[in-house]
């Protein structure tokens, strides 16, 4: 799975915990979750938990703390994908 | 003095009605929302019979965002907000987008346990080390305060915003509370209510204490009996009352149609001393509870003209009618009417206080007494304190100026509300 197709999906995963349709439209690596999307900061733990559901891995607390933006969401996902395809 | 306090909304969520025309109409037919509950059969329940409101999807959605609904497994907190905002529609008020929040309103909304099925699941994901799961629903939806925040959110409201719980008086209590909040001038308006879970965690611990009957399993609606002589025990029930209090100034001003004025009450404790216990009141403190509202309301027992009883359909009822009988120290000649829903609905546990007050104030703003069903077969007990003329078994359309409202509840704890009839040239 490649950057582009991995915002992508993550643009499905995030879009009900927003209501920022045009922030929305417009995702992409600079994109914050809860600068841009206005998202809860409560809700940032289900997205995490859709996350693992979606691309079937599993996130460690340090990763995790990171997940506040696209661009370190997409690269820990990328390289989860990647630790699981080696194994 | 302090400020007149004035019901302008009214909501509800009950197993006979989930709107305020259908439960009024279910009130006066003497509809039985009481239905057999397979879940309940299948957990070798003794009761297998309960009232529980019955809500569509449809009918969720119209309240809750996608998100909202996304993960809620807290029953209680369904019917809150369904009550709640339909109590704050109906009084007119509408729902702003407000940075600011409102500051001169807020809500007092009371619950026994809140999202017990919830609280289930996350136990179950605990125990199995599967604590990550949980996500970020568990606690909004677990906390006892789940259903005041849920409203607070939706109305934006800025005053206080709290839960009270005491057992089966949470609700009379609740309006009290919100009550004295107008009065004193802290507040201008305030949610009142409260709400309870359905479901076999709720009931069990009722199914276990032997409190509840066993013997209508096969006839649902026949099962809630309150003052009949084969009454044998309650019909648990599940669901959320609301209502809009409001300064008279504030109500007059907005031109809100006024259902009823709250002229005072009292909330009291029997201390589980003497006869009181935790499962049982100490009629001392029933009786003092009764005669302290008449008192703080200002009126006499005589002015008294239908009393909605708390009357769970136990052995307890004639006791409950000899405390009101000494409360007022009436003959039995003049003893106002009395009546109880909870052979309609069941005993709703923390609801039930606030559903019979929405049943109440309809009576009192409509001008009707609902009958009381289940009781063809009266307590002779209960006949030998009181005519059986008080006891309507059919509808009666009559207006009135005076309705006396009690709660008990477990731990011997009372509540009782005396309403008025608004008039205005009052």
């Amino acid at each position: 799975m490649n950057k582009e197709e991995i915002i992508e999906a993550l643009k499905t995963i995030v879009e009900p915990y927003s209501e920022e349709a045009s922030a929305l439209a417009h995702i992409d690596e600079n994109t914050d979750f809860i600068n841009d999307l206005k998202i809860n900061s409560a809700n940032l733990v289900d997205i995490i938990l859709d996350i693992e559901e979606k691309f079937n891995i599993e996130i460690d607390n340090d990763s995790m703390a990171k997940m506040l933006n696209v661009k370190a969401t997409t690269e820990i996902i990328a390289a989860k994908l990647e630790a699981h395809a080696g194994q | 003095m302090g400020n007149r306090v004035v019901i302008t909304g009214l909501g509800v969520c009950a197993p006979n009605g989930t709107t305020i025309d259908e439960f009024s109409d279910a009130i006066k037919k003497g509809l039985s929302g009481i239905r057999h509950q397979p879940d309940l059969e299948a957990l070798n329940f003794s009761c297998q019979i309960a009232g529980k409101p019955s809500l569509s999807e449809e009918r969720i959605n119209q309240y809750f965002t996608p998100l909202e609904l996304r993960n809620l497994n807290s029953t209680g907190i369904i019917y809150g907000i369904i009550a709640g905002l339909d109590a704050w529609k109906d009084a007119g008020l509408t729902i702003e987008n407000n940075n600011e929040p409102d500051w001169d309103s807020g809500t007092i909304f009371g619950a026994g346990t809140s999202g017990i099925d919830k609280f289930r699941w996350a136990i179950n994901k605990i125990d199995a080390l599967e604590i990550k799961k949980l996500g970020s629903s568990v606690v909004i939806q677990t906390m006892a305060s789940g259903v005041s925040a849920f409203i607070s959110g939706k109305l934006g409201l800025g005053n206080q915003v709290s839960t009270n719980s005491s057992a089966c008086a949470t609700g009379a209590e609740s309006i009290l509370l919100a009550y004295e909040r107008i009065k004193t001038g802290q507040a201008t308006r305030m949610l009142a209510g409260s709400t309870s879970d359905s479901g076999p965690y709720i009931w069990g611990g009722f199914d276990a204490m032997k409190v509840c009957t066993f013997k209508h399993n096969h006839e649902p609606e026949k099962g809630s009996r309150p003052m009949s002589a084969s009454a044998s025990g309650f019909v648990p029930g599940s669901g959320a009352g609301a209502l809009v209090l409001e300064s008279l100034e504030s109500a007059l001003k907005r031109k809100a149609k006024i259902y009823g004025e709250v002229l005072g009450g009292h909330i009291n404790s029997g201390g589980q001393r003497g006869l009181g216990t935790m499962t049982a009141p100490n009629p001392t403190a029933v009786q003092r509870c009764i005669q302290t509202a008449l008192k703080n309301a200002g009126i006499e027992a005589q002015e008294i003209d239908v009393i909605n009883g708390h009357l769970t359909a136990t052995t307890k009822d004639a006791l409950e009618i000899e405390n009101w009988k000494t409360a007022l120290q009436l003959p039995a000649n003049e003893f106002p009417y009395i009546n109880s829903i909870k052979g309609m609905i069941g005993h709703c546990i923390a609801a039930s206080g606030s559903i019979e007050c929405v049943a109440s104030v309809l009576e009192l703003s409509e001008g009707f007494i609902f009958p009381n069903i289940n009781c063809e077969d009266l307590n002779p007990e209960i006949t030998a304190l009181i005519n059986a003329k008080c006891i309507p078994q059919t509808l009666i359309h009559q207006p009135f100026n005076i309705l006396a409202k009690a709660s008990f509840g477990f731990g011997d704890i009372n509540a009782c509300i005396i309403f008025k009839k608004y008039t205005h040239e009052s």
